[in-house]
């Protein structure tokens, strides 16, 4: 029942000491997160960009984002070694950005069909 | 249990690694749920502009309520972490404290996802409008349908933590829900972007 | 009142085909005969604790097994009606619609119910003794994940005599499978069928991932695991990425035939195509999950029976690794005649023409190993040879397939028909019967009659090749899959007829495998530990056969790759191993809940099919509440004491 493999060779109980973050990580992630929600809004809304610019900012953003919340909300640079849940993480995004830019690729024969 | 048999030291330590088992589970089920996400976008992407003549996301989405849902969401996330560190301090009641404030900014954000979709087939746009509204109704709604389910997560997850306190079993069970309360933020972040802000473009 | 009921009954049955009251009538009469042994032999407290509630992985495994066995005979039953529907021009033995619904269960059931189980089945068989654990990661989810799937099957397959038949295919294209193509329920339970047992697998895969990589024995490097773990954990990567996608493009379906939305309904903006570019995204690797274990199987197979390391071992994982991440890079393939632009096809002919490499090397591996081996041709060495001529002719056919151009020519012909069963039939049935006879004294103690094993190996392959080679010359002569009878103008016949004499001496092989089993049960020879002639070079052949519930006494310390040969090495050198201390052993306990939520699962099922509101609402419910159920309990593990280990193994003629 119980695990036993080689990467927890090193010591145990060691998950008890775990540092997930600290109030002030949290805070600096929060802040950060805010900027990059507030920044493609005041683009957006007030047109301040083409339309190329505009989906470049709203993308990066997001993007960023994305990476504030990994590392310092859920902690993704924390944890066990080797870290198998990065892994799954980065082979999960490419997949996804497979299947989504795959999609619009393959499916925009239809606007030559219609 | 049937601690008589082994010491409370070595049945600790067999919960522990049982526990840790499930984070990582629960790593892959949030990577699987990614997969889930990524094939609704890819959907959506793809029949964004199929509105059959009827209205585009231009025309339908609210700045203010979806403005509004953003910032909900943001910072119930920010209220998960911070039950997190009331956890990591053993300090129950704080704990149980922020994760009420997570419950009610969820379920805020909830609300205003209610109202707005019901507006919205109030102004005759539903799911069977367009492949568009289809698409539209079916990727914010199953995040919804996330959200709905990490509520009711965490109501009981509240009342096991009154029950047994801040135990190795309870403490991976809350930070697997901050994990998904996290991984739900950052969903919404790319809906925020790809349907609302490139909507009203 | 009666006659709306006699209505509602006209309805709900289904009727006016003899071949389906047959089955009313068999299906009626084999459950009264179950329900009638379990109350005379008064077994029914014993099924209810030793199975239907085991969290136990090598019972699940049989458990798997037997559904799985159960659903290739009915998936055969299918092939075997239309093969005979076939046989010859103008054959009125099935009528058109009844040929669609054999074609879409055949397919559906071979695929899902039948090649997926019995890939789970062997993964809970084996690969917990393989690492040294003592069960999968979670035990709980293990259980859930069988009954779901069993749920899922029970739902497709009671299709069969309530409220129809789906007949769209086994991949169910829009619009053909939406409300305006299929209206019947068919669809439905095809949907919920699908779903339900799609998150038991997604779960499985979740499951052995964790099992994998974090419940090997002590020094087992991944670099040291056996090729089968390998193999599994490539699949279950695979599994983790594709299932959601095949859970989304169906619930899509559902969607637009329930709520009437318009993902893929041919107005309202829908686009059937999107369907096909989702339903293959999962497609494909799909048939890369089912055919990666069977890799796995031949590689501990060959190593075993052929008394050598396994040729190239690291290799062997690259090639694994590789081709589970190529295969979310090809699913264009199966429909470079949409219209897709030339960029497109050229770049998913290239990428599907790839994925040739790594299986080559596996081959060539494969080969490397037997050569100078000591080999001795048991049941599952000739099927791993048996497997290996097919499976390259269908590699070869697939890379012809694989050449966008000409796919013009092949796609939806019998050549791809061909192609497609001689990967899946060569490749993974071959694979996993290899497998099971491979593993079989190792689970139930004793071994599989080699004599009958030779007659059903015979006339499986032999059978196999009369069947399939005929197909490939049809597609080329231009008859097109699915079309239910032909005229006799275009010169199909001989063909036809050599390929249904084919398939029904396929059919005979799996008698004579039903015979082999029962044989076995009364006659068989006793296995040892090490079953076969103590050449086992892995954990699980260190243990005795079938596996104490504990599976190991004390946790192996593994120090080589094939760990369990190096120890017998060893010992003849009179080098021993220093014997470890015994300690309590901590194990799940068994739960109903599994069990129990799945059926509530099965009503969530049956009442979307029906659209009967109260009977999705207590389904959901019932839903919910095992999942409180389970989260509130905590009392979910217990110890076996040193004595009771003792006890155990000395009853198993091992001493502590």
């Amino acid at each position: 029942m119980s695990p036993h493999s080689d990467s927890h060779g090193h010591g145990h109980g060691h998950h008890e000491e775990h540092n997930h973050g600290s109030l002030k990580s949290y805070t600096i992630g929060f802040i950060i997160s805010i900027i990059l929600t507030v920044i493609p809004m005041l683009v957006v809304f007030n047109g301040l960009m083409s339309r190329t610019g505009t989906l470049l900012v709203i993308l990066v953003t997001a993007i960023l984002q994305l990476l504030v919340q990994l590392f310092f909300f859920m902690h993704i640079n924390e944890g066990e070694k080797p870290r198998y849940n990065v892994m799954a993480l980065v082979l999960g995004f490419v997949i996804v950005i497979t299947i989504v830019a795959g999609s619009v690729w393959i499916m925009s024969f239809n606007s030559v069909v219609q | 249990m049937q601690q008589h048999i082994v010491s409370p030291e070595v049945h600790e330590h067999h919960t522990q690694e049982q526990e840790s088992l499930k984070t990582a589970g629960f790593w892959l089920f949030l990577v699987s749920d990614t997969l889930l996400f990524g094939t609704l976008f890819a959907t959506y992407v793809v029949l964004v502009g199929h509105t059959n003549g009827g209205p585009s996301g231009k025309e339908l989405f609210e700045i203010p309520g979806f403005v509004a849902s953003t910032f909900l969401l943001l910072t119930s996330s920010f209220t998960s972490g911070l039950a997190v560190l009331q956890m990591q301090a053993k300090k129950l009641s704080g704990m149980i404290f922020w994760l009420i404030m997570t419950l009610l900014l969820g379920a805020a954000f909830l609300y205003l996802e209610v109202t707005e979709f019901v507006n919205l087939v109030h102004e005759g746009a539903n799911i069977g409008t367009s492949a568009f509204l289809s698409a539209f109704f079916t990727l914010v709604g199953t995040h919804g349908i996330h959200v709905t389910v990490g509520i009711f997560w965490c109501i009981g997850l509240i009342f096991q933590l009154r029950k047994h306190g801040i135990t190795t079993v309870t403490k991976r069970k809350i930070s697997n829900f901050s994990l998904y309360w996290h991984f739900l933020d950052v969903i919404w972040i790319f809906l925020f972007s790809v349907v609302y802000l490139m909507g009203v473009m | 009142m009666l006659d709306s009921i006699k209505d509602f009954a006209a309805d709900f049955f289904v009727t006016g085909d003899p071949l389906i009251y047959g089955a009313d009538v068999s299906i009626a009469l084999v459950s009264i005969a179950i329900v009638f042994v379990l109350t005379y032999f008064k077994k029914w407290k014993w099924l209810w604790r030793e199975w239907l509630t085991t969290v136990d992985h090598k019972k699940i495994g049989i458990m798997y097994l037997i559904a799985s066995l159960l659903m290739l005979f009915r998936g055969g039953v299918d092939a075997l009606l239309m093969r005979t529907q076939l046989a010859l021009p103008n054959v009125e033995f099935l009528q058109a619609d009844h040929y669609n619904a054999i074609f879409t269960t055949h397919g559906t059931i071979m695929i899902l119910f039948m090649a997926m189980p019995m890939m789970f089945a062997l993964f809970n068989m084996v690969v917990p003794l393989q690492i040294g654990a003592r069960d999968v990661a979670f035990p709980f989810l293990n259980a859930l994940s069988f009954w779901l799937f069993l749920m899922g099957a029970m739902l497709l397959n009671v299709s069969f005599v309530i409220g129809g038949s789906p007949d769209a295919g086994w991949l169910s294209y829009p619009p053909l499978s939406e409300l305006s193509g299929s209206p019947g329920v068919g669809q439905d339970f095809y949907i919920w069928g699908i779903q339900i047992s799609g998150i038991g697998s997604l779960a499985t895969g979740i499951n052995f991932i964790v099992t994998i990589l974090k419940m090997r024995a002590p020094g087992m490097k991944l670099m040291k695991m056996p090729l089968f773990s390998w193999s599994v954990l490539s699949a279950c990567i695979t599994i983790l990425f594709a299932f959601p996608i095949l859970t989304i493009t169906l619930a899509l379906l559902f969607l637009d035939r329930y709520f009437g939305a318009h993902f893929f309904t041919l107005d309202g903006g829908g686009m059937s195509m999107m369907y096909v570019n989702l339903i293959w995204m999962w497609g494909h690797p799909e048939v890369y999950i089912v055919v990666l274990p069977a890799f796995g199987i031949f590689s501990e197979i060959v190593a075993t029976f052929s008394k050598k390391t396994i040729f190239g071992y690291k290799s062997m994982v690259f090639a694994m690794m590789v081709i589970s991440v190529l295969s979310f890079f090809t699913w264009v393939h199966h429909f470079f005649t949409m219209g897709s632009s030339a960029d497109v096809n050229s770049f998913f002919a290239i990428t599907t023409m790839a994925i040739a490499i790594p299986t080559g090397v596996k081959v060539f591996n494969w080969l490397f190993t037997m050569f100078r081996g000591r080999i001795s041709f048991q049941s599952p060495m000739l099927w791993t040879m048996g497997f290996i001529p097919c499976f390259l002719v269908g590699g070869a056919t697939g890379v012809m397939l694989a050449v966008a151009p000409a796919d013009f020519q092949y796609h939806n012909s019998y050549f791809l028909i061909a192609h497609f069963h001689q990967v899946l039939i060569g490749g993974v049935v071959f694979g996993y019967l290899a497998g099971i006879y491979y593993w079989w004294p190792k689970l139930f103690g004793f071994k599989l009659d080699e004599k009958r094993g030779r007659w059903a190996f015979w006339t499986w392959n032999i059978g196999f090749y009369v069947c399939f080679f005929p197909q490939y010359f049809l597609g080329l002569d231009g008859m097109t899959r699915r079309v239910y009878t032909y005229g006799w103008d275009r010169g199909w016949a001989a063909l036809n007829f050599t390929s249904t004499i084919g398939a029904f001496m396929m059919g005979i092989g799996f008698l004579f495998q039903v015979w082999q089993i029962a044989y076995s049960v009364r006659k068989g020879e006793r296995a040892t530990g090490d079953a076969w002639g103590g050449n086992g070079r892995t954990l699980e052949w260190s243990i005795p056969s079938p596996p104490p519930v504990y599976n190991f006494a004390v946790v192996p310390q593994v120090k080589h790759a094939d760990d369990w040969f190096h120890v017998k090495e060893d010992k003849a050198k009179g080098i021993e191993r220093p014997k470890q201390q015994l300690e309590p052993i901590h194990m799940p306990k068994n739960s109903a809940i599994p069990f129990v939520m799945a059926s509530f699962f099965f009503l969530v099922g049956f009442g979307f099919t029906f659209h009967w509101t109260w009977m999705i609402i207590v389904g959901a419910l019932g839903v919910f509440g095992s999942l409180f159920a389970r989260s509130f309990s905590y009392d979910v593990d217990y110890y076996i004491p040193v004595d009771e280990v003792i006890e155990t193994e000395r009853k198993l003629g091992r001493s502590y």
